[in-house]
């Protein structure tokens, strides 16, 4: 019984060996480049690139290969250009250290470059000193894992982005650790991408971009420190589950900003530290549920033209303040959230308090207005003004408040 | 003036009053830590507590010992003492043991806490010592207004209203004049308006050393480039000086002038 599937199994490996050839780059080897081993190459081989470092850039790989490299060869591109570009499919791209990629005013070079390509895989490659990192333009079905790169920006017009995905379509972004560069995720015009396991931190503007991108989702990712946290904009379809974002701090800093996003789903995040925990524009019906927010500055701040969005079984710990509005109307609905400030009393005792109530404070409407009243922050006087609105509301919308506020925090499962 | 400042202090110091001081400030911080488990927290907390209730306490009781010791004072009149040691040294007397149980009562439950191995010990060194400052500022208005004042009630009435005003009314017009005045710019007269007025420099101070600066936006930037240069830090301290050694010129000033 056994013995047919063994030899299928030889038959296969034999088939395959005489198929695919292993070409070998090495001082001592075959060929002393990268360059001359992918053009000798035939579609389909392995190229395996020994220890070592080589001075390499515009390597350009036009048919199905797999690249491998043992214990991470350097390809120090000496700041003259692009280094790899994939035009085709079926192209496999593992365990390269890739350093010194040029940087340009007028191309985006990058470190490794896929054009109009399917079934990618680039994985565990370490992207050192870098313009672009990997920059996916109309590629389809590929993957992009545990990849770690590392930039040295500075400036945000002479830098570039860690991953980006211009036009593409289906594909996964999984495990990558990005650090330094401007925007450590981008994506415009990319549909159906599953971001995952991610880390973005420290990058000079944000941690992860979204322009007209729809049906994505991110999940379990971490945004720390980035300059002006993650933005999502003018997209649809949009799923953030379990991520963590945090200490964006500064004057222009939030941990989400959202405008013109409809139809999507917040859910299980984990917001700590940040000046606006989400900051929300032109948004529609958004659920966001089962989220966490926690000494943020604002913990949500709405911005205007947001309608039909519900706040559900979220916390809401010890933020300065925890819903600003902009404007008497409302649309918006808050319900059975867990609110640290509330001061209310549940006599049933089933839990959920007997009093409404008003997230939206007096003075946040007023920082609105003249934000330089904000230097009152935590004075008696705006205690007590903000005691007052609360009994009867006059300017902040009066239908706005959680009727059904939790007396105890929303216990949900955050990584 | 230094035997009646000892005079005062140890006065003081066995007083019920000191001793009620010191242990609701002991329990204060025990509670909060106690209730809170995370240092910076409350130290926040605190703040609350410190920038309302201090002064008000300084201000009750700087009023209520100057009037207590009405008598004992007059006797020393008699004496050959010169007028300002006497004053000065009861002021410094109350003065003193006022901030000595502030700053022992909250130190301890957080020294016992660990204060000194965690990060919040610059933002809670800060935060003792404005205290302190400002128990010596309304503790110097009182004298002034006891002084001025021989009715008791007029003089309990003004010492309330002086802390009401610099405590809760002063915030209000100055909110209302920023609110009023939107369209101009406004960072430069905050700044000067936050500086006239000890309640307010010790909160921003202590906030922005919270590292809540950020939520400031550009109003905050500004702050921050003032208060964070050396300048700026040198300029409140006077500032906060100044607000000690102005009362007390004055006590001085009525004291000798004074028919008693």
């Amino acid at each position: 019984m056994r013995l047919p599937v063994f030899i299928l199994i030889l038959l296969a490996l034999s088939f395959s060996n005489a198929k695919a050839e292993q070409l070998e780059v090495c001082n001592s080897c075959e060929y002393k480049n990268i360059k001359t081993a992918i053009e000798s190459a035939a579609a389909g081989d392995t190229v395996v690139i020994k220890k070592g470092t080589y001075r390499e850039f515009n390597l350009q790989i036009t048919k199905p290969l797999t690249i491998i490299g043992e214990d991470h060869p350097v390809i120090d591109g000496e700041d003259r250009g692009e280094i790899i570009t994939i035009e085709s499919d079926n192209v496999t791209i593992d365990g390269l250290k890739i350093i010194n990629v040029g940087t340009s005013y007028t191309t985006d070079y990058a470190a490794v470059r896929v054009v109009k390509s399917e079934n990618f895989l680039i994985q565990n490659l370490q992207l050192e000193k870098l313009f672009f990192g990997i920059y996916l333009e109309k590629a389809k079905k590929g993957k992009v894992i545990n990849n770690t790169i590392l930039g040295d920006a500075v400036e945000e017009y002479s830098s570039g982005n860690g991953i980006q995905l211009w036009y593409c379509k289906d594909i996964e972004v999984t495990g990558n650790k990005i650090q330094k560069v401007r925007d450590g995720i981008y994506l415009e015009f990319s549909d159906d991408i599953l971001i995952e396991d991610n880390l973005s931190k420290d990058n000079l503007r944000y941690g992860l971009h979204f322009m007209f991108s729809n049906n994505d989702s991110y999940e379990n990712n971490i945004f720390e420190n980035n300059g002006a946290g993650v933005a999502v904009m003018f997209s649809k379809f949009i799923t953030m589950k379990g991520n963590i974002f945090r200490k964006n701090w500064g004057p222009a800093s939030f941990g989400l900003l959202l405008k013109e996003i409809n139809d999507s789903e917040i859910s299980n995040n984990n917001f700590e530290e940040n000046t606006v925990g989400i900051n929300i524009e032109g948004s529609n019906r958004i659920n966001y549920n089962n989220n966490d927010f926690r000494n943020n500055g604002w913990a949500v701040k709405v911005r205007g033209a947001c309608y039909s969005n519900i706040f559900t079984k979220n916390n809401f710990f010890n933020n300065s303040f925890d819903i600003s509005y902009n404007s008497k109307l409302n649309d918006n609905s808050f319900d059975r959230n867990y609110w640290s400030s509330y001061t209310g009393y549940d006599l049933n005792k089933d839990g959920l308090g007997d009093v409404p109530y008003r997230p939206v404070k007096l003075f946040s409407y007023i920082v609105n207005r003249t934000p330089e009243t904000i230097i009152l922050l935590r004075s008696l006087f705006i205690d007590i003004i903000d005691f007052s609105e609360k009994v009867s509301p006059v300017f902040t919308p009066d239908n706005l408040m959680d009727q059904n506020p939790l007396l105890k925090p929303v216990s949900h499962d955050i990584n | 003036m230094f035997k009646i400042l000892k005079y005062s202090f140890y006065d003081l110091m066995r007083s019920r009053w000191s001793y009620v001081y010191f242990l609701f400030y002991l329990l204060l911080g025990l509670v909060l830590l106690f209730l809170n488990n995370d240092l910076s927290k409350a130290v926040i907390t605190l703040m609350n507590v410190i920038i309302i209730l201090v002064p008000l306490i300084g201000t009750i009781f700087g009023v209520m010992y100057y009037y207590n010791s009405k008598e004992f004072t007059e006797l020393l009149l008699a004496q050959p003492v010169k007028r300002s040691s006497i004053f000065l040294g009861q002021y410094f007397g109350v003065s003193l043991s006022l901030a000595m149980s502030l700053v022992i009562g909250l130190g301890m439950p957080f020294i016992f806490y660990g204060i000194f191995n965690s990060d919040a010990i610059g933002n809670f060194a800060l935060l003792l010592i404005t205290g302190a400052f400002l128990t010596m500022i309304f503790t110097a208005l009182a004298f002034v207004i006891a002084l001025v004042n021989d009715n008791k009630i007029k003089g309990f009435g003004y010492a309330i209203l002086l802390w009401l005003f610099l405590a809760v009314i002063y915030d209000g017009i100055f909110l209302m004049s920023l609110v009023f005045f939107e369209d101009y710019p406004l960072d430069r007269f905050s700044l000067a308006a936050t500086m006239l007025n000890p309640i307010d420099l010790s909160r921003v101070l202590i906030l922005l050393k919270m590292d809540i600066s950020a939520l400031l936006g550009y109003t905050g930037a500004v702050f921050q480039k003032f208060f964070g240069t050396n300048q700026g830090i040198i300029l409140s301290s006077l500032m906060l000086v100044l607000w000690v050694s102005i009362p007390l010129y004055l006590i001085r000033r009525i004291s000798t002038r004074k028919d008693f």
